[in-house]
């Protein structure tokens, strides 16, 4: 089947943003000021730990950024025509999860639906019990007898090849500092990797939701959305907090009087209240423009990039009042001064010697920023003022489920599933931002 | 002294102002009275008189800044941005979308916010400091180590599950307390203390390690050295010296949320159905009722800005370098 790849607009930023990090690391790979904290940071137990984590999710991530529709037979007019549903290269690669959609809700590895129905037996009589799932565990011909083998087995072998694949990766990190805790996260990342692909395919691993869906399959989904509110957001962030914050305080006077207006302004507002009437305001101008998005993909795209400009443009102000500060602080010292005494214009003065001088408080604050957008995603979204509801997302995730808790039994796998997922990211993100920020830091203990 | 104050308030009018141009343009020129009418309407029932008489029921059909229908100085102040917002800095909220008064609801509704916020930021700030001290009496030991790792763990949950856990521990499996709902009178407690123990974990692990970053950076200092060689307690001089000193930046960031308690929390106060403040805002939200919405920014930024006045009158009672001139 053949067909047709499309670029988003996050696509489209997240391939800038990937340029932009590439270009940064080429540029800086000679530069020692810039590969000694990187390499502190790698040679952390916790932070090359931490990096391999972050670089499965941002893989995940990557994948599903690749997008396309698939083409569909020939018009009656010999026409080329292309599904409306946008698909990614993620959802290519977990084509069996994704197809292999049950009635509704069933536990993990579970072979029965999760609610009895009325069925009609071989010998005609009509029973109510629990229905066999159309896919989870369907190759098994006795799910009593069969079962906890034939788990067993796919798993033993899953973790097997795991193992194996670890030790195949061990002349890679033999010579590195990092050490144990870096090989022990391999080797779970692996485990678990090795696990879902011997297992995936024949059950339902973390069940599935309401309407049927492999919940592993939502939860694979909705990285790619939380990694982009935590870095696109950045973009927005970068230019006006670098800008702002520096001009405020290497200027002063009535630059800086108008630059901490502005920000004490947008401060003032209670946080989510801003960000809700500003996406208040996007989610009407969508309502009442639907012919400007060709597809539903399009539609929620343009939602996610509009909710990461609003964080973006009311989240930049703690970091301005950072470099503001640092900034004011810079401009007194001596090379600075010697700067300015020798004629170096202001554009140079700023560009060659107070950003360099502060980019390290910028990555840190970035890095710090990015768990915290992460999670601020599942509460908007809660609220009713994050992604388009038809996005699959971490807060959608548990929006959905949240009053499944109150059903007998209870149905706990989607919000563990979403949970789980979350709390992984951004615990390395935490630990990340941690060693990065004790490499980049050398005053240590900053609040 | 009140020169200061004096000097404050006026500092508070640019900033209101700039807050109430910044909403203005939100919910009237880039959505205009006409799509909020349609939204309000539905698809099935928009015509260009259902959407008129939508805009007159509610007050929306007047001018926005320059109104020439009108005879004199009406020119200039019959028009939506007098009328909607800056009346706000009058504290006149006017009727809701819905046609009830926001005012009326602020008033009964600040009291189950206030019934949440008020213990838990109390009980909070207390249980944190003192956390944070324990760990910092016992750094460099293990039970340090696992005090950090687990604040750091605690944080990295979403709020949303210690809310949803919380509900479906204490209240469906242990049938501790009511799983949300809310009842005026002496019976609130029963409906308060969830949502109050809930805040207390969900917070704990952000605020303690802050604090323990804060009194370890003061640990090193030399008059704790001083203090210890007077031959002080441990205890002593962590709680009278160290917390004494770090005062500073604690007050920097908990005088400026006191005011603010009235607006209750959104998060929590839907969850567990209390009629407070919060709830309002965000049922709000959902009902996209702007006249809401906007009275709500308008009253925290005000509360904010007292916040900030209060903060700075904090630093004079716990530091008598600190003058305000």
């Amino acid at each position: 089947m053949s067909m047709k790849p499309v670029l988003l607009w996050s696509d489209m930023l997240i391939l800038v943003l990937l340029a932009l990090v590439v270009a940064g690391v080429w540029l800086l790979r000679h530069n020692e000021t810039f590969r000694a904290p990187l390499r502190q940071v790698l040679a952390r137990p916790l932070g090359a730990a931490t990096a391999l984590v972050l670089g499965v999710y941002v893989a995940i991530g990557l994948l599903d950024s690749v997008h396309y529709v698939e083409r569909l037979p020939d018009g009656p007019q010999g026409e080329a025509q292309y599904s409306g549903e946008v698909l990614s290269a993620l959802d290519a690669l977990l084509t069996p999860l994704r197809e292999r959609v049950e009635k509704t809700y069933s536990a993990p590895f579970a072979t029965h639906l999760y609610a009895k129905e009325t069925l009609t037996g071989p010998d005609g009589r009509q029973v109510r019990d629990y229905p066999r799932l159309v896919h989870g565990g369907a190759h098994l011909a006795d799910t009593d007898q069969e079962f906890w083998g034939d788990v067993l087995l796919r798993g033993g072998l899953g973790a097997l090849g795991g193992v194996i694949a670890w030790l195949l990766c061990f002349p890679l990190w033999k010579n590195r500092p990092a050490g144990r805790p870096f090989a022990l996260t391999l080797l779970v990342t692996l485990v678990v990797l090795g696990l879902l692909v011997a297992l995936a395919p024949h059950y339902h691993v973390l069940g599935t939701d309401k309407v049927g869906q492999d919940v592993l399959y939502l939860s694979l989904k909705s990285v790619r959305t939380g990694l982009l509110i935590g870095t696109l957001t950045t973009l927005v962030v970068l230019p006006l907090a670098i800008g702002l914050g520096i001009a405020a305080g290497y200027f002063g006077g009535r630059v800086d009087d108008l630059i901490q207006y502005l920000y004490t302004t947008l401060n003032s507002i209670p946080g989510v209240l801003l960000i809700a009437a500003a996406v208040l305001v996007v989610q009407v101008q969508i309502e009442t423009h639907p012919d400007l998005f060709a597809t539903a993909a399009a539609r929620t795209d343009v939602r996610l990039l509009a909710l990461c400009a609003i964080l973006g443009l009311t989240g930049w102000t703690g970091l301005a009042r950072l470099l503001r500060a640092e900034a004011l602080k810079l401009r007194e010292l001596e090379f600075v001064q010697a700067a300015r005494a020798f004629g170096v214009t202001r554009a140079r003065i700023l560009a060659r010697h107070l950003l360099p001088n502060v980019m390290h408080l910028v990555l840190i604050s970035l890095v710090i920023d990015f768990s915290g957008l992460v999670l601020a995603e599942a509460v908007l979204s809660y609220v009713g003022v994050g992604v388009d509801p038809a996005m699959i997302s971490f807060g959608n995730m548990i929006n959905g489920a949240r009053l499944e808790l109150a059903r007998e039994p209870v149905v706990w796998w989607q919000l563990a599933a979403a949970f789980l997922f979350m709390f992984v990211l951004v615990l390395a993100a935490n630990l990340f931002a941690d060693t990065v920020r004790d490499a980049l830091d050398p005053r240590g203990s900053r609040p | 002294m009140l020169n200061y104050l004096l000097r404050r308030v006026l500092y508070a009018i640019p900033i209101l102002l700039g807050v109430n141009l910044l909403t203005f343009a939100l919910f009237f020129m880039v959505n205009t009275p006409d799509d909020m009418a349609r939204i309000h309407l539905g698809a099935k029932h928009v015509t260009p008189e259902a959407i008129t008489r939508w805009k007159t029921e509610h007050g929306y059909d007047k001018p926005l800044f320059l109104n020439d229908q009108a005879p004199g100085p009406g020119a200039v102040t019959d028009t939506l941005f007098v009328e909607k917002s800056l009346k706000l800095f009058a504290l006149d909220f006017g009727p809701a979308d819905d046609g009830r008064d926001i005012a009326r609801e602020i008033k009964t509704r600040m009291w189950p916010s206030l019934a949440i916020a008020l213990p838990t930021f109390l009980v909070g700030l207390l249980a944190y400091l003192s956390f944070a001290l324990l760990l910092v009496f016992f750094r460099g030991t293990a039970l340090d180590t696992a005090g950090v790792v687990l604040c750091v763990a605690l944080m990295s949950v979403s709020g949303l599950f210690y809310v949803i856990g919380g509900q479906y521990l204490m209240g469906k499996l242990w049938h501790w307390f009511p799983i949300s709902g809310y009842q005026p009178g002496l019976e609130a407690w029963k409906f308060l203390l969830m949502p109050v123990l809930v805040s207390l974990v969900a917070g704990i692990g952000d605020s303690a390690r802050f604090y323990r970053a804060l009194f370890v950076e003061e640990i090193g200092k030399d008059y704790v050295r001083t203090a210890r060689a007077k031959g002080l307690s441990e205890l002593r001089v962590l709680f009278r010296h160290v917390l004494g000193n770090a005062m500073i930046p604690i007050l920097t960031g908990v005088v400026v949320v006191i005011p603010r308690l009235f607006l209750g929390s959104l998060i929590i106060e839907s969850f567990f159905g209390i009629p407070g403040l919060g709830s309002y805002t965000i049922d709000a939200i959902q009902a996209q009722d702007f006249a809401i919405v906007r009275s709500m920014v308008f009253l925290g930024s005000v509360l904010y800005i007292v916040g900030l006045v209060l903060t700075d009158l904090s630093y004079t009672l716990v530091d008598p370098r600190v003058r305000l001139e």
